[in-house]
This record gives structure tokens, C-alpha cells and sequence, in this order.
């Protein structure tokens, strides 16, 4: 067994982490403001090529792989959590496209996505939950040159950012009854709405898609019909949840290098807080979350790189590093005392981001039943 | 203008952000360098920059060359992922505990055997900071050398270089080949993309011996060293405080005149 990166996914990692250093930290004031994604970051993420981490060389991508990928949104997470779920949803509109799509939807989408030109999204989930997919209302009725759609989809990340949306109605009953589609913006009948206000995660961009009568042509559906249901269930699994494992590891990560950092600089009693063996259990802790977080984190998409099922695993990621990155997140914030409820400390937004976390990608019932069908099989 | 063939000059440095786990080995009193990551050293990625700068002008093939431990092939990997066309690694138990001087001569004799017209180094290392690593290279080539470049441009196979120098600048001209080592405030070094990382990974780093090079046996290394270290230590420092009493306009008469006595000011 091989514990240590390969050399790719170290570079991934350096890279990554000077850019977000650099060009994310300056951003997040703004991002907590205004709740908005700073629209330059699209292109400098292109630039960069994080955005075609899991897109093929001759779509413009550098497919290197879920791991990279992994690295890649804990190290912009890590400074930007908001950021970092903003590059995982565009991953799962990318491979959404990548995986599933047909050879002119590739050529047409991917290039533009990786470039950075606008971000990609997946939009599933409706007003009436997210999980329970059979139960969605929004309709395609087919037609003689295409489908009519017709519905509402909400908190959908990315959502007034992508030109291209992934997105799934039903053209008929039962799981066969589920068809995905790419929508462009600018559709008739297509409109990116509210825009939702956010506890945490702010600066990442959710909002509310409506199709009102819109009308898209044969070329716009994904797969064949009857494929959506299983499209959407392998790309949240496989791409999303283990996207928010990596989101959360992120923040994780933050947790504890501010909680260490203020743990060894505050003085009480005449010593650092860190001598104190109420401080020392509580990194203890946050330091355990961690390395366990990260390996889940990193199992998961190793399984994927090597072409094998991952959906359990990457349950399993998602919905222990997200309870584990509030655990960290709230004892970081203890660990603060009073200066941890202040603006001016990031680990009270550490807390909130973590929080968000928990329900984007399916909540943590939902993830104990994937994982208690694979514990009881 | 004929082909340019640029060699940089990397040294792998322990990274500065972690040099508060850095420790002297009490025997060798070398530093214990597998204990903090390897960077680039930073300057050297200046280097890289300006010389990726002048290839995408000009065309022309950009080489890394390090002299370091098998391990520097990350760092080797990363300038080739931020675009360098190819990576000489120099490696060889002869060449270890060298000195700067030993340092240039390996240095120098590849750079013979690459052929290069330009080559370009950091001004100075991040761990060493002797600064004379890439002057050496230069006088064992016997070309010239521009020191603390911070602009560079190549016409007509001459080289105008502004250079910092002690109330300003400097600027240099000089036919190729030149040697140039360039300043912090050089440029912005670019990050390495996923692209580049990609292609990184499919190109291979070449690895080249003592037996590679046209070198006698003891001009490298501990051998080739003059230098002999005899003691490194961490000087004692104190801090001492003092609080001058009275009128605010007293008090900054006493300041001012205590900072004129240690020549402060």
C-alpha cells in the first residue's frame, strides 16, 4: 500500500494552494459581503486549468483524474470553502458532459468549460427535496423536434454562472422515466432566478432555475432517454458527494491550522493556551478528524480514478468529513474563546461553511442510508 | 536570430515557510535538509519565468539543470510543469558536499555539453545566499555576467539587461553567451497549470553522473572544495528594553540623541 501522492497530484497540491494564496485569499472579504462569486475567478480557474482537472486532453483538459481533483478543491477550500464548491459543482457538470455525453456535446461544452469561459452545474434538485429523485415534478414533453420542458429546480450552485446547465425532467414514469438534458442559457422558456442568501458558503453562487415551455432540440439530451435517473444519481455520488468530502476536508484543514496557530500564540496563565491539556484534547481531536477525513476523502477518488464503483465511498467521504468539519469548525471556534464569534477570525466562517456542507450533496440521513445498505449487505 | 537555448540553473531549497523545523546536524554541521520539504528556490523561479518570457518571444527551448540529490526530481517536475522543455537532473555521490566553486564546475561542465547561449540563475539561494554560484559558472565558461537582473531582453544575439545596483540601476549589454542572475523583483513567476503538470508527467528528466560530464575526479564535490567549514553556530541574541522619562519633548531629545550614539540614524 502507497500512502504518499503521486508526483501529479503534489504538484496539484503547490500549485493550487500558491493560487489560492494569492488570487482566492483577497477575495473572500468581498465573497462574505456581498454573497457573490467574484465573476473573474472563472477565467483565472481556466487559466490555471483546475477546471478541466476531469475533462480529456483533446476537450482541453488535462484528465488528471479524481485525485488531482480532490487535492485541487481542498486547497481552494481551504482558503474559500464557497470557491470550493463552486469548482466541484462545475466538475459535476463536466463530467456529467464527459461521461455521458455524445461526441458533438463534448466538443461543444467541454472546451468552453475547461477554458473557463462560463461554469458548468448540474441542476437536480427541486422544491420538493432533492434527494428523492422519483418524486421530482418538472417535465420534458417530447415533441416532433425535440423535448418541452417544463419546472423548477432550486438551490442549485453555479446557477447564474453556467451558459450550459446538466439538468433532468421526466419524459415518462418510474426510474426509465427520468431523461437529462443540457440546457444553454439565453433558451426561451429558460431563466436563472433568485438568488438565494446563505448562511455560510457565501460567495458561491445559488439560485433557482424555472423552465417555462422550453424548448430544446434532440441534440440537448444526454445519454438516451430513460438515461437520466442514472446520470444523476452516478454524478451526484460519484462527482458531487465526493466534491463536498473535498469542500469539507478543506475547511477541515483550515480548522486546524487556526485553531494551532491561536492555540500557540494565546498566553493564559502565563503560557501558551496549547500547554493546557483542555486546549491539547481538543486539536487532538481536530487533528484525528483530519486524517481520517483525508483518507476517506482520498479513497474514494482513488477508486473512482481506477475505474471502480466509488458511489458507496464516496458517501461515506461526504457524510463523515462534512460532520466532522463542523465538529472542528465548533471546537476551532472554542478553542478562540470570545475571538471566535468575531467577523474578524475566519474560523466562525469555518463553522458556517461547515454547516452548509451537510445538506449540499444529500444530508447525513441520506448518507447513512447509502452506507447502512453497503454496511447490512 | 539562431536558435535560443536557454539553461536554467534550480537549486531545490528547504522550504522558508518551515524553517522553524530546520535543524543543524551537530557532527556534519550541515543542515538536516530531509527534515522540511524542498522548494524551488525562489529566485530561480524568476529565472524559469524570464527565460519562458524570452522562448515564447523568440522561440527557442528552455532546459532546467539541477545538481542535487535523486529526490529533486519534484522540484525538476514542477519547472518542467511550468514549461520548460526539458530537465537535466546531475546526480552522483561524487558531487555531494560541495561548495559553490565544486557547485559551478559540475554546473558549468553540462552546460558545455548542452550548448547553451543564455543561462540563467537565481541571484542568490534561499538556504546558502553566497550569491556566487552563477558569477562562478560564468567565469569557468569565461563569458560575461549580469548580476541582479531585474529586466532582460535578447536582439540580435545581444543581451541588454538592467541590473540593481547599489543607488539604482545598471544596464548591461553584452554579445551571447551571457550568464544572468536574476533579482526578486524580476518578475512574477507563473504558477505551474494542470496542463503543464499533465506534460510534465510524460516528459522524462534526464539523469546524468560524473560520468556523464568531462570533469576531473577531484574538481567536484567535497574533493573540488576549497572551502573548509569549521564551525557554524547561532550567535546569541538579547533583547534589552528601556523606558526614557519625562516631557514628550524631552523624551524625544533623549531619542533622538541615544540613536545618534549608536549611529542609528
Amino acid at each position: 500500500m502507497d500512502f504518499d501522492l503521486p508526483k501529479e497530484a503534489k504538484l496539484v497540491r503547490r500549485a493550487v494552494r500558491e493560487f489560492a494564496e494569492s488570487v482566492v485569499a483577497p477575495l473572500v472579504d468581498e465573497m462574505e459581503q456581498t454573497g457573490e462569486f467574484p465573476p473573474q475567478l472563472i477565467k483565472q480557474m481556466g487559466d490555471l486549468g483546475v477546471l478541466g482537472l476531469v475533462t480529456a486532453p483533446e476537450y482541453g483538459g488535462s484528465n488528471l483524474g479524481y485525485l488531482a481533483r480532490t487535492v485541487a478543491v481542498e486547497e481552494v477550500s481551504r482558503v474559500s470553502a464557497a470557491a470550493g464548491i463552486s469548482l466541484q459543482v462545475h466538475h459535476m457538470g463536466a463530467a456529467a458532459i464527459g461521461e455521458f455525453g455524445s461526441e458533438r456535446q463534448k466538443a461543444k461544452y467541454l472546451p468552453a468549460l475547461c477554458r473557463g469561459d462560463s461554469l458548468g452545474t448540474c441542476a437536480i434538485t427541486e422544491p420538493t427535496g432533492g434527494s428523492d429523485l422519483l418524486g421530482m415534478t418538472s417535465t420534458a414533453r417530447p415533441t416532433s423536434d425535440g423535448y418541452v420542458l417544463n419546472g423548477r429546480k432550486c438551490f442549485i450552485t453555479n446557477c447564474h454562472l453556467s451558459d450550459a446547465v446538466v439538468t433532468v425532467a421526466k419524459t415518462g414514469e418510474g426510474p426509465k422515466g427520468i431523461s437529462a438534458f443540457i440546457v444553454e442559457k439565453g433558451t426561451a422558456g429558460f431563466c436563472a432566478g433568485r438568488h438565494e442568501r446563505k448562511m455560510g458558503l457565501r460567495g458561491s453562487d445559488t439560485g433557482e432555475i424555472t423552465f417555462k415551455d422550453c424548448l430544446v432540440s434532440r441534440e440537448h439530451i444526454v445519454g438516451n432517454e430513460g438515461d437520466g435517473m442514472t446520470i444523476a444519481l452516478k454524478t451526484i455520488s460519484e462527482v458531487g458527494r465526493s466534491g463536498m468530502a473535498a469542500t469539507a476536508l478543506g475547511i477541515l484543514q483550515a480548522c486546524y491550522d487556526e485553531a494551532v496557530k491561536f492555540a500557540k500564540d494565546r498566553t493564559l496563565y502565563g503560557r501558551p493556551i496549547a500547554q493546557l491539556q483542555a486546549i491539547q484534547w481538543q486539536v487532538a481531536d481536530i487533528y484525528a478528524d483530519l486524517e481520517a477525513s483525508r483518507l476517506l476523502c482520498y479513497r474514494a477518488a482513488w477508486l473512482k480514478d481506477m475505474g471502480r464503483d466509488s458511489a458507496t465511498e464516496a458517501t461515506l467521504a461526504k457524510t463523515y468529513v462534512t460532520e466532522a468539519a463542523v465538529r472542528a469548525a465548533k471546537k476551532a471556534v472554542e478553542i478562540h474563546g470570545g475571538c471566535g464569534t468575531m467577523l474578524e477570525y475566519p474560523v466562525q466562517r469555518y463553522f458556517r461553511d461547515a454547516m452548509v456542507c451537510i445538506s449540499a450533496g444529500g444530508t447525513s440521513e441520506i448518507g447513512k442510508l447509502v452506507i447502512s445498505r453497503a454496511a447490512l449487505s | 536570430m539562431e536558435h535560443l537555448h536557454i539553461v536554467v540553473c534550480m537549486k531545490p531549497v528547504p522550504d522558508p515557510k518551515k524553517w522553524g523545523k530546520l535543524k543543524l546536524d551537530p557532527e556534519t554541521m550541515l543542515l538536516r535538509r530531509g527534515d522540511v520539504p524542498a522548494i524551488i528556490n525562489p529566485l530561480d523561479r524568476q529565472a524559469i519565468e524570464q527565460a519562458l518570457i524570452l522562448r515564447d518571444q523568440h522561440g527557442g527551448t528552455v532546459t532546467l539543470l539541477t545538481m542535487a540529490p535523486p529526490d529533486a526530481e519534484d522540484q525538476a517536475s514542477e519547472a518542467l510543469a511550468m514549461g520548460c522543455d526539458a530537465a537535466y537532473l546531475l546526480s552522483d555521490p561524487a558531487f555531494a558536499g560541495a561548495d559553490t566553486l565544486a557547485t559551478a564546475r559540475v554546473l558549468a561542465a553540462a552546460i558545455r555539453k548542452l550548448d547553451a547561449k543564455l543561462v540563467f540563475c537565481g541571484a542568490y539561494s534561499a538556504d546558502g545566499s553566497t550569491a556566487q554560484v552563477g558569477p562562478q559558472v560564468a567565469e569557468l565558461l569565461g563569458v560575461p555576467d549580469f548580476v541582479q537582473v531585474v529586466a532582460l531582453e535578447v536582439r540580435n544575439d545581444v543581451v541588454r539587461a538592467r541590473c540593481e545596483a547599489h543607488d539604482g540601476e545598471t544596464v548591461y549589454e553584452s554579445d551571447l553567451p551571457v550568464v544572468a542572475t536574476f533579482s526578486r523583483n524580476a518578475n512574477v513567476p507563473r504558477l505551474p497549470t494542470m496542463r503543464g503538470i499533465m506534460q510534465a508527467s510524460r516528459a522524462g528528466i534526464v539523469r546524468w553522473t560524473a560520468a556523464d560530464l568531462d570533469l576531473r575526479a577531484d574538481a567536484s564535490g567535497l574533493k573540488g572544495s576549497p572551502t573548509q567549514m569549521l564551525n557554524v553556530f547561532t550567535p546569541p541574541s538579547s533583547r534589552k528594553g528601556e523606558i526614557l522619562q519625562g516631557t514628550p519633548n524631552e523624551v524625544a531629545s533623549r531619542l533622538l540623541a541615544r540613536l545618534r550614539e549608536q549611529r542609528l540614524i
